[in-house]
C-alpha cells in the first residue's frame, strides 16, 4: 500500500515532486503548443485546473456507483463536459484570450493528465483528497505552463505578460516550436537537479540524525 | 458503499445517466452563456468596424449587405457606413486562406473611392512573434490609401508590400484577402 498522504502533500506533490509537466512529462501537448507567452501558459493552465478539480471531484463521487467496465467513457464524458463549459464560458466572457487559446481549449479532454488523475487517484480515494490532488495537480500544470511562457516569452519576444521591457525582437526560435522543445528541455534539467539537492540534504539530515 | 456489479444492465443504466446529466448540464451553461458570446462577437464587429471607418453614426451591423465575390459562387459581406445621410463608404469583411496556419479574416475600411482607409485583422492562427505581427500598425500602414486596381504584392513578388520578415506567406495572405475586398468592391459597389 502506498502511504497515506496529508492534505497538505497532497495539495504541494503537484508543483515539484510529481509536477505534470516537469517529472510527469504528462500532456506536453498544449504545453509546447500554448506558451508562446507568459499569459497564454497562465490562462491554459487555469483551464486545465478548472477541469481538474471539478473532474476529480465528480468522479470520486459517484465512484462505487460505475461499474468497473464502463468507467473509462463515463469519466471521459463527466471530464468532456467540464471541458465544453470552460470553452462556452471563456468564449462569453473572456473572447480575447479565447481566441488565443483556440482548439487547445478544447482539446484539454484529451489530456492524459486529467484522465490520469482521474484513473490513478479520483477513482480510489475520498472526495476530498481527489479535490485537493486536482487542485494541487492543475495548479502545478499552471505553474509550469506561466514559467515555461514567461521563459519563451523573455527570450523569444523580450517582454513578459504583455509588457515590453527591451526594444527589437529577441530570438525568435522562442517563440516557435523548437525554443519550446529547447525551453522546456533546459526547466526539466533545472527541476531535476533541485529535486536531486533536495533529497541529498534529506539524505544528510537522516545521518545526522542517526 | 460495494462497488456496482459490471453487470449489461448495470452499465445500461450508468452510461445513460452519466450521459444524460452530462446533455442536461451542458445545456445549461449553453443558455446561460449564449447570451454573453453572441454579445462578444457583436461588439467584436463594432469595435472592428469602428477602427476602419471611424465615425459613423448609423449601425453598420443591422443594415450589412452581401454582394458575391467575383469568379466565385460565395459572397462578402459589407457594412455600409453613414455619416447622416451622407454615405462614407464600406467596412467589408474580407478573408485569405493561404495563411501560414489557415484562414485569416480582415476588415477592410473603403471609402467611396475605393481607397482603403484602414484595415484591422479579427482572426488569425499565425505564428505568435512572426505571422501574428500582420496586426501591428507598422505592416498595416502601407495599405491605408491604396486604390482599388493596384496589384498588391510583396516586394518578393516583385510588389511594394515590404513583407513581415520571417512571415512572408502571412503578408501575402494580408494582400490577397484586401485584393479581394478591393475587387468584389469594384465589381458591386463602383457599377452601380
Amino acid at each position: 500500500m502506498e502511504k497515506v498522504l496529508s492534505p497538505r502533500e497532497n495539495f504541494v506533490k503537484g508543483f515539484i515532486r510529481e509536477n505534470p509537466v516537469f517529472s510527469l512529462l504528462l500532456g506536453l501537448c498544449p504545453v509546447l503548443g500554448v506558451t508562446s507567452t507568459a499569459i497564454n501558459g497562465l490562462g491554459m493552465g487555469l483551464a486545465t485546473t478548472f477541469v481538474l478539480l471539478m473532474s476529480n471531484t465528480v468522479i470520486a463521487l459517484v465512484k462505487n456507483l460505475i461499474p468497473d467496465k464502463v468507467r473509462i467513457p463515463s469519466f471521459i464524458v463527466i471530464i468532456a463536459s467540464f471541458v465544453t463549459i470552460v470553452d462556452l464560458v471563456m468564449a462569453g466572457f473572456l473572447p480575447a484570450l479565447h481566441a488565443q487559446l483556440g482548439l487547445f481549449i478544447p482539446l484539454i479532454v484529451v489530456n492524459c493528465i486529467v484522465l490520469g488523475r482521474a484513473e490513478a487517484f479520483a477513482s480510489k480515494n475520498t472526495v476530498a483528497a481527489s479535490a485537493i490532488d486536482g487542485l494541487g495537480m492543475g495548479l502545478g500544470f499552471a505553474f509550469a505552463l506561466t514559467l515555461l511562457g514567461a521563459v519563451r516569452e523573455i527570450i523569444g519576444s523580450l517582454s513578459l505578460f504583455g509588457w515590453k521591457f527591451a526594444p527589437g525582437d529577441g530570438l525568435l526560435v522562442f517563440v516557435l516550436a523548437p525554443g519550446a522543445f529547447i525551453a522546456l528541455g533546459f526547466l526539466i534539467a533545472l527541476v531535476d537537479w533541485y529535486k536531486r539537492e533536495q533529497e541529498k540534504k534529506e539524505k544528510n539530515k537522516k545521518k545526522v540524525a542517526v | 458503499m460495494k462497488k456496482k456489479k459490471s453487470s449489461f444492465l448495470n452499465m445500461f443504466i450508468t452510461l445513460a445517466v452519466v450521459t444524460l446529466a452530462a446533455s442536461a448540464s451542458l445545456g445549461f451553461v449553453y443558455e446561460l452563456t449564449k447570451g454573453p458570446i453572441a454579445k462578444a462577437q457583436l461588439e467584436k464587429q463594432k469595435a472592428a468596424i469602428n477602427e476602419v471607418m471611424s465615425g459613423f453614426d448609423n449601425n453598420p451591423i443591422e443594415e450589412v449587405l452581401s454582394f458575391a465575390m467575383p469568379h466565385s459562387q460565395d459572397s462578402l459581406l459589407f457594412y455600409p457606413v453613414m455619416q447622416g445621410e451622407t454615405k462614407m463608404g464600406f467596412a467589408v469583411k474580407t478573408f485569405s486562406k493561404k495563411g501560414y496556419s489557415g484562414l485569416i479574416e480582415l476588415m477592410v475600411g473603403i471609402d467611396t473611392k475605393g481607397n482603403v482607409k484602414q484595415i484591422a485583422v479579427l482572426s488569425h492562427k499565425e505564428t505568435p512573434g512572426l505571422g501574428s505581427k500582420i496586426k501591428d500598425d507598422a505592416f498595416k500602414i502601407q495599405f491605408i490609401g491604396v486604390q482599388q486596381g493596384t496589384a498588391l504584392k510583396v516586394k518578393k513578388d516583385g510588389g511594394n508590400i515590404d513583407a513581415i520578415s520571417g512571415a512572408t506567406i502571412s503578408s501575402r495572405a494580408v494582400c490577397e484577402a484586401i485584393e479581394l475586398a478591393l475587387a468584389t468592391w469594384q465589381e458591386n459597389v463602383s457599377a452601380q
